[in-house]
């Protein structure tokens, strides 16, 4: 298992490199520049803020030892927008929160999900089924920015329970969470209910009922690991996708994490904020697919690492 | 189907189910008091201001995003009355100006102070301006100060003594500018941020005067001579400043701290007005101004900002370098049709570039929709009915607003001239960059005054200007604003401005479409708040009160 895991973990480091470098050079050739702004500055100005940003050198060398930084220092470099700012101190104040996010987004789809898949798994074809199952169906098709914003206008304009916005208070977690987990908990409920279904129709499910066991028993000791595999392959992608791609969650509530530095860094031109979060979030999927892959070993014994 | 019930499960589940679900609501669900009604209790101002702040270095700062806190924090020698904007003493008490014009002599309080306590001096002030015009810092705003003598050659490298540039001390308490030529304006250009002092030996104890990036403006390490100074850190949601005693007019200021939150999504500052959170919205959605309208709500607030939203020509282009079908495509533009269907009244229809009573200033030439001569022109141009006319194209940043209008100005030019216009929308920065080398047909514009002036907006059409972005220049016109520069008697010099204008709309470089209006909510217990044509709102006059 050791081995398996030093080689995965070998395998990424070209994958990131050959990332980094493709991404570099893709933002150099990008029309429009950090400094394009509605109104123009005067060339000599132009001229000294490419030399403070060492922008004024071949774009080989800027590579080099941009690499030479990233590698040797951990050195991500200055922003380009927040120039007092370094891509390392933005990256540690924005990423735990957009981590903040993704745990408790994680724990809503997670509870919502899964009690909503095995509820509607243990009775199919009755009101148990079809009132879980309409509601996950309801989920996965109402995007995020319109349950957002719904759930701000009855719970925060109407009712007054919560800001409409911001992330000052423990309980300004409550709505994003529930808005981005709630998409995913829709998912997760679905692929609950079939792999139970399957799981719960096989014979040592009988076997175990025969034998007296409680169907609590049943439930969570026999069905529940097998009837999680297909949750565990969605898992992966969902948390990466959770954790980068709350940048909607983000602008709705005006989070302040790391998704939304992601997209307006593209925008802004901000080179250095670019290549700091696209590292970050390729190094965050290559990780969380790693733990998938072992995760599915441990839960199914059919499987082996290679 | 199995139809075994696990009845034992079922209880299992659905009671955990409706539990831990009822647990969270319960613990969550209380009315709370609104930051709004807290706020008008303890004086702090609750105020939305767009995206974050990348930058509280005066120096440095580039918007008017900055420009809403930075005004709390730092002072000028000269401050904007909040309802019209005339020059007001800051940390001048009084000046005075010289018979040609040229020279303006600043009194400084001698109660003037930083925000640590020490005292604030002309010395700072001369210090200050030497950063903002050095050229190693690049600052963006820095040809605010080119009006000063030899200030441009310091600031582009050419001259390295500062001591040639028009800033003389006579004493700690007084500062004399000296001028290139005479600017009517120049006190109310003493309003920018770029003119404020800045404390240097904070500065130069985390780097440089000169370099950018100095880590000064952090809480903890931040000194300014504003009515606020800030001690919490920003944490790029929110940002608290509280009073600065150590400010020279402290008792007047009745606020005792504003909370800015940098909201980037207008619809999200919508909602947290809504829900009580702020008390100033710093934008509203177009598609909710008509709501707003018709309902009446008090809270919406529209006023006419220094800005024109319009339409670049490429004049290089061979089909738009002939001024004619320029005249012609303007002409067939109905500007009224666009305020009224597409932008609901919520902005002012524009019939010059320069928006009307900029500092008493109204162009006398307007430009005018007239279909019939529209034709007209078009015939003598050699496309009679747009026949053989080819499809041209309007480039404008993504974005819904601009896209509507483009769809208007295009059903236009179809409907009247009988041409062909495509879209072509572009990611801001594309598009900029597009716009800038002069990659484009028709473009969509805005300029924003930078002081109240027509000078502000005229200027960018010389054949020198890095804005121009038209391939348009015409000497006369350039002639025109040079003599406008060096005029002292002001109806002389509009009389001037009023020449140039009608050689630009007749030219037609480019089409007015409106001026701009600030439009944003502002909860009716903040007071002391006025509308002025720069959107600006100097804090220490306002304070919130219940009715």
């Amino acid at each position: 298992m050791i081995r398996y895991i030093t080689g995965r973990i070998f395998q990424a480091i070209p994958v990131l490199l050959i990332l980094i470098t493709v991404t570099f050079f893709m933002l150099r050739f990008v029309p429009g520049g950090p400094f394009t702004a509605e109104k123009a500055i005067t060339p000599e100005v132009l001229r000294n803020l490419e030399a403070h940003y060492g922008m004024d050198k071949p774009l080989l060398n800027q590579y080099l030892s941009y690499m030479g930084n990233l590698l040797f220092h951990g050195d991500f470099g200055p922003s380009f927008k927040y120039s007092n700012r370094t891509v390392n101190e933005i990256i540690a104040q924005k990423l735990p929160v957009s981590l903040e996010l993704g745990a408790w987004s994680l724990a809503v789809a997670l509870f919502l999900g899964l009690s909503l898949g095995i509820l509607a798994s243990l009775k199919p074809n009755s009101w148990l089924d079809y009132i879980p199952s309409t509601i996950s169906m309801v989920g996965i098709c109402l995007p995020t920015f319109v349950l957002g914003p719904l759930l701000v206008l009855f719970c925060s304009i109407k009712m007054g329970w919560f800001n409409a916005s911001g992330w000052f208070d423990p309980i300004d977690r409550v709505l994003p969470a529930l808005t981005l987990g709630g998409y995913y908990a829709a998912y997760i409920a679905r692929l609950t209910r079939g792999g139970m279904r399957e799981v719960l129709s096989q014979d040592f499910i009988r076997t175990a009922r025969a034998k007296g066991a409680s169907e609590t028993r049943v439930i969570l000791k026999h069905s529940l690991k097998g009837g999680l595999l297909p949750v565990v392959s969605f898992l992966g992608p969902a948390v990466a996708g959770i954790i980068s791609g709350s940048f909607v969650i983000e602008t709705i509530f005006q989070v302040p994490g790391l998704g939304r530095e992601f997209v307006n860094s593209a925008f802004n031109r901000d080179y250095t904020l670019v290549l700091g979060t696209v590292i970050l979030y390729a190094t965050l999927i290559i990780v969380f697919n790693l733990l998938v892959d072992i995760v599915q070993v441990w839960l199914n014994p059919k499987l082996k690492f290679e | 189907m199995i139809s075994i019930i696990p009845p034992r499960a079922f209880n299992f589940f659905t009671t955990f189910l409706c539990l831990s679900t009822g647990f969270a609501l319960l613990t969550g669900c209380q009315k709370r008091i609104p930051a709004v009604d807290r706020g008008v209790q303890e004086q702090i101002l609750h105020r939305a201001i767009g995206a974050d702040i990348p930058q509280l270095d005066p120096h440095l700062a580039t918007g008017v995003t900055e420009y809403s806190v930075i005004s709390a924090l730092f002072e000028g020698l000269i401050v904007p009355h909040p309802q019209t904007l005339a020059p007001q003493p800051g940390i001048a008490e009084r000046w005075e100006i010289s018979k040609d014009q040229l020279t303006y002599t600043f009194f400084l309080r001698k109660n003037a102070k930083w925000s640590d306590g020490s005292p604030l001096t002309a010395y700072d002030f001369r210090n200050s301006f030497k950063r903002i015009l050095s050229p190693s810092l690049a600052a963006p705003n820095g040809y605010l100060l080119h009006v000063l003598e030899n200030a441009e050659s310091f600031h582009s490298g050419k001259l390295t003594d500062f001591s040639k540039v028009g800033i003389s001390i006579p004493d700690e308490h007084t500062l004399e500018l000296t001028l290139k030529s005479p600017a009517p304006y120049f006190l109310t250009l003493l309003t920018h941020w770029a003119w404020f002092p800045v404390h240097l030996p904070t500065i130069e104890k985390y780097g440089n005067m000169d370099e950018r990036g100095s880590d000064w403006t952090r809480a903890g390490r931040f000194v300014g001579n504003g009515p606020f100074f800030f001690k919490e850190p920003a944490n790029g949601q929110r940002m608290i400043v509280t009073r600065n005693p150590f400010y020279w007019d402290a008792d007047t200021v009745r606020l005792n701290g504003i909370a800015f939150y940098t909201i980037d999504s207008v619809d999200a500052e919508e909602r947290a007005f809504r829900s009580g959170q702020i008390h100033i919205t710093d934008a509203l959605p177009i598609t909710k101004v008509k709501t707003y309208l018709e309902t009446k709500n008090p809270a919406l607030n529209i006023a006419p900002y220094l800005g024109t939203y319009f339409y670049r020509f490429n004049t290089t282009d061979p089909i738009l370098a002939d001024s004619r079908i320029r005249k012609a495509l303007t002409m067939a533009i109905n500007r009224r049709e666009i305020v009224e269907e597409v932008l609901h009244q919520s902005q002012q229809t524009a019939n010059a570039f320069t928006p009307p009573f900029t500092a008493g200033y109204t162009s006398a030439t307007k430009v005018q929709t007239n279909p019939d001569e529209a034709r007209k022109l078009l015939a003598e141009a050699g496309y009679p009915e747009g026949k053989g006319f080819p499809p041209i194209e309007i480039l404008f940043n993504s974005s819904e607003n601009h896209k509507l209008i483009a769809e208007v100005v295009q059903a236009m030019w179809h409907r009247e001239l009988g041409i062909e216009a495509r879209l072509v929308n572009q990611e801001l920065k594309v598009y900029l960059d597009s716009r800038r080398q002069l990659d484009y047909q028709v473009c969509r514009s805005s300029w924003i005054g930078d002081y109240v002036d027509p000078s502000s907006f005229l200027d960018i059409w010389t054949a020198s200007s890095g804005n121009n972005q038209t391939g348009w220049q015409n000497t006369e016109y350039d002639k025109l604003l040079r003599l406008a520069s060096l005029e002292k008697n002001p109806e002389k010099r509009f009389d001037f401005f009023n020449q140039a204008e009608k050689i630009l709309l007749e030219e037609a470089p480019i089409v007015p479409i409106y001026h701009y209006n600030s439009i944003r909510l502002i909860d009716p217990r903040v007071k002391g708040w006025y509308s002025n044509l720069l959107d600006q709102h100097p804090y220490k006059t306002i304070y919130l009160e219940n009715p």
